[in-house]
């Protein structure tokens, strides 16, 4: 119970010092490139890349093929939300195009998967 | 034949709302473009084509709508409570649910909203004598009865009048 | 006015896409797992998606937007669903610290 809590604690300092950097340090001293996002988008980007890093540690840790099943569905999903900020961020229009066939076609690729998972034939 | 002018109509609706511009050619494309999906995939669409005739079933579906965007709201405020407290708060289970309700599409409806609302995910469906699988994060009741009643009712009374009857 | 509206609805939706991350990361077994990122990643993909619709209005892209929360909705409970089924029966276990088991007892009978 003990070990827990410190981990718990850890974690949480951990996970605030990183939201604190995205939200207040200036992070065009950090990243000089020329990123197309602006202000509050910015933020949102970096906010949604630490997401990702999170799904990563799923992926190379989780025990099971499922594990790692669930999180390519949800990094699939994650990458709906890049492609609308990019949208907004730079109005350009078909970003949104990218977001819709982006989201049908990991659909698609999640059954398969669900499907290899169950030991059948894709034909079943 | 009914089935085949319906999934036209539908994906003619869902073209424009793509295209959003009021173009001759845009239009004459989607027609063909719909016209061809409706001839070749119409017969597997709907089986039963009276049920788009009644307009009751439309108000239900629109008094179905904010019922489950409130429920998938509070779900989603669960899981955050259950995810940032420190100690976990979870009994997770698997329990089985009964459910009266029999046509495919209605059974596909139910389990997707039990997905998004609080604390219950389907695992798997039985058909035939009309039971469903639940995983539940926090398991109050064993039996099936008391389960049903707490995690299936309020769906199936407004779920039933759209696709059932 | 409308573009704070829009951006108070991206602010919502990151920050339940960051925690279903978190649950992801946390919860002990696949079931829960598939419960919390199921649940948030959804809703705070369709919340940013309702955010874009706000800030664009009834042009091409926010119209484009809605369709695809829609089809959100529509798919992504269908693929967790089928995620939680196949890994079920390729036999992964639930967590030790579960209740109760049905579906498992009733595999077993047949």
């Amino acid at each position: 119970m003990k070990k827990n809590r410190t981990r718990y604690i850890i974690g949480a300092i951990f996970i605030l010092t990183i939201f604190g950097i995205i939200l207040f340090y200036p992070l065009e001293i950090l990243f000089y490139q020329d990123l197309p996002y602006t202000g509050f988008l910015k933020r949102a980007f970096f906010i949604l890349l630490f997401s990702c890093v999170l799904c990563l540690y799923r992926i190379a840790k989780g025990p099971t093929a499922a594990d790692r099943a669930v999180t390519l569905d949800m990094l699939g999903i994650l990458i709906v939300g890049f492609c609308v900020i990019t949208g907004i961020s730079t109005g350009r229009s078909w970003y949104i195009d990218i977001a819709i066939a982006w989201a049908l076609q990991s659909f698609i690729a999640t059954l398969a998967l669900a499907k290899f998972l169950e030991g059948k034939a894709l034909d079943d | 034949m009914t089935s085949r002018i319906i999934l036209f109509i539908l994906g003619f609706i869902t073209w424009s709302l793509l295209n959003w511009a009021l173009d001759w050619q845009h239009i004459f494309i989607g027609v063909i473009v719909s016209a061809f999906v409706a001839y070749m995939t119409g017969d597997f669409f709907v089986k039963r084509t009276h049920l788009f005739t009644h307009p009751m079933r439309y108000l239900w579906f629109l008094y179905y709508v904010p019922v489950f965007l409130w429920e998938c709201l509070k779900a989603n405020i669960d899981v955050a409570y259950r995810v940032i407290h420190p100690d976990l708060p979870i009994h997770p289970g698997i329990v089985k649910v009964k459910t009266s309700l029999k046509s495919e599409v209605a059974i596909t409806f139910l389990a997707n909203s039990i997905t998004l609302t609080p604390g219950t995910l389907t695992v798997d469906v039985d058909q035939g004598n009309g039971y469903l699988y639940i995983h539940w994060i926090e398991v109050k009741h064993k039996d099936i009865e008391k389960a049903t009643k707490d995690i299936v009712e309020k769906f199936e009374k407004i779920l039933k009048r759209i696709f059932e009857e | 006015m409308i573009n704070i509206v829009g951006f108070v609805f991206i602010a919502v939706g990151l920050f339940f896409d960051f925690v279903g991350c978190l649950g992801l990361v946390r919860l002990p077994d696949v079931y829960n797992r598939l419960q919390a990122s199921t649940k948030c990643i959804t809703l705070g993909t369709c919340s940013i998606l309702f955010g874009a619709f706000l800030i664009q209005g009834a042009t091409a892209s926010g119209i484009k937007a809605l369709l695809c929360m829609l089809f959100l909705i529509l798919t992504s409970p269908v693929s967790a669903h089928a995620l939680a089924r196949g890994a079920h029966r390729s036999g992964v276990k639930l967590w030790e610290k579960s209740v109760i088991d049905r579906y498992e007892e009733d595999r077993q009978k047949q």
